[in-house]
């Protein structure tokens, strides 16, 4: 509420068009909600956000805990990892849209192939730090690879879990405007480039408010409960 | 009748730094009878685990056999471990249906839960458990896989007096009820008098079996502190060798 009083004071005061006032940034969200525009353009982006996040950690996920447990295929990968980690977003999305064209999967696989170096070094760490008493336990009461898994190994995994999903949605969500920005005709990030070329300040702000909630709801809605219910156990 | 027949010829630990080749176990026999309850007496660090280990079938490296019956392959072992490794993220519950297949009978855990005095506790996570609890806890788990060897390491260790005797009463309460095949280490003489038919007496590595005594104390008197003690004194100045393990 502060904030949103300095905010309007400020604008007011300078009256210039890089800074709107909150109640032009509310009406210019709330026509963009009405014709229909920004759900469209929102929806577009969570789609490909909802599609290349879960690609990329399940991918992320299992190649981690395939490191995590293999020493000698650790050490081969570890330099890849590297490297992968630190290719800049950037290079990846052009690359792929060169290689593959303006398309939709080329798209998706710019942000997974961003994202996934990132899961699997969160989930190596947590498959190396698996408690080897639980696993001989369950080796010696013949648990089999599916109980072991879901009973012993997994619920190990689910904060390093939890931390990959943290990040990683902070993460894909901005590569995602980037790659819309660059190859795509709809979109979060295609909407704020129009808007950049018009130099529409209180456009760029509404649609960022209306994204920045739904990320917010997001771990409201679906993370925090997961927490929960996967912590009940603890003290 | 022999149920179980352990035979280790070697068993070495890999050369770490500077930490040489260790030889942890040599030559060592044992012959278990069914239902037998055997404790394994021996100086602490003299590899009395890596033998429990071996017999788990945990620990594939090492030369020898182990015959359980007649059955070679995937024997079913009862481990009681040091620790109790219970899932801390299921139940007391649901940590002992686990170690059990899908179509197990309810109605066994139950029982099984009410001997152990575990019943009110059966929905609760593991944090929540006493040490003591969990501990019985993982005792019914290995019952409740109805083992044909029953592995316990030092089960009680760590425990104060009062909670390691109850516990204690209950394992050998369960045990009559059910009897199986023992093989119970520890490094405390009076408890190995109070459970055991027989007394296994292990060196310092690389381990061996130094003596094997019957315990003679009837089963009845063997909540009796001075029969157990006088059992001990006499087995002290018996087997002078003994001595030097504890």
């Amino acid at each position: 509420m502060v904030f949103l009083g300095l905010w309007q004071g400020l604008a007011a005061y300078l009256n210039d068009n890089t800074l709107p006032t909150p109640s032009a940034v509310a009406s210019i969200f709330w026509r963009e909600t009405v014709s229909g525009q920004l759900p469209y353009h929102l929806g577009v982006t969570l789609l490909r956000l909802a599609v290349s996040f879960s690609i990329a950690m399940l991918v992320g996920c299992a190649i981690g805990i395939v490191l995590g447990r293999s020493r000698q295929l650790d050490a081969f990968f570890d330099n890849w990892l590297v490297i992968f980690l630190n290719i800049p977003a950037l290079v990846t999305i052009i690359l792929c849209y060169v290689w593959f064209g303006l398309v939709e999967s080329a798209a998706i696989l710019a942000v997974v192939v961003n994202k996934v170096p990132n899961v699997v070094v969160t989930i190596r760490e947590g498959t190396r730090t698996l408690d080897q008493d639980l696993l001989e336990m369950a080796r010696c009461y013949h648990f089999g690879r599916r109980k072991t898994f879901v009973h012993v190994i997994w619920p190990q995994l689910h904060p390093f879990v939890m931390g990959a999903t943290r990040s990683g949605l902070a993460l894909i969500w901005k590569i995602i405007l980037v790659v819309e920005l660059l190859g795509r005709s709809n979109g979060m990030g295609y909407q704020l480039h129009l808007f950049f070329q018009l130099f529409d300040v209180a456009s760029i702000l509404a649609y960022t408010i209306a994204f920045v909630t739904v990320i917010q709801l997001i771990e409201l809605i679906l993370l925090k409960p997961l927490d929960k219910k996967a912590q009940r156990w603890r003290r | 009748m022999t149920a179980i027949h352990i035979d280790i010829r070697n068993k070495t630990y890999p050369a770490i730094g500077r930490a040489g080749v260790h030889r942890a176990i040599a030559n060592l026999q044992l012959s278990l009878a069914s239902n037998e309850f055997i404790c394994l007496v021996g100086p602490s660090g003299c590899g009395k685990t890596t033998l429990l280990n071996i017999i788990a079938g945990l620990d594939p490296d090492f030369s020898g056999e182990i015959t359980l019956g007649h059955q070679l392959k995937n024997p079913k072992i009862g481990y009681v471990f040091q620790n109790p490794r219970l899932l801390p993220w299921r139940t007391v519950r649901e940590n002992i249906t686990l170690a059990l297949p899908e179509d197990h009978a309810p109605e066994a855990v139950d029982a099984l839960l009410d001997l152990m005095q575990l019943t009110k506790a059966q929905n609760v996570y593991p944090e929540r458990l006493s040490l003591g609890m969990s501990r019985r806890v993982s005792i019914i788990r290995a019952f409740a896989v109805d083992p044909d060897i029953l592995l316990m390491d030092e089960p009680f260790v760590s425990l104060d007096a009062p909670t390691a005797r109850q516990v204690r009463k209950l394992l050998v309460k369960l045990w009559k009820q059910r009897p199986h095949t023992i093989l119970f280490v520890t490094h405390d003489l009076r408890e190995a008098i109070a459970l055991a038919d027989r007394l296994i007496f292990l060196s310092a590595p690389p381990m061996r079996t130094i003596s094997e005594i019957i315990v003679s104390v009837p089963r009845g008197q063997r909540n009796d502190e001075t029969q157990v003690e006088a059992f001990r004194r006499k087995l002290l100045e018996d087997y002078p060798e003994i001595k030097a393990l504890l």
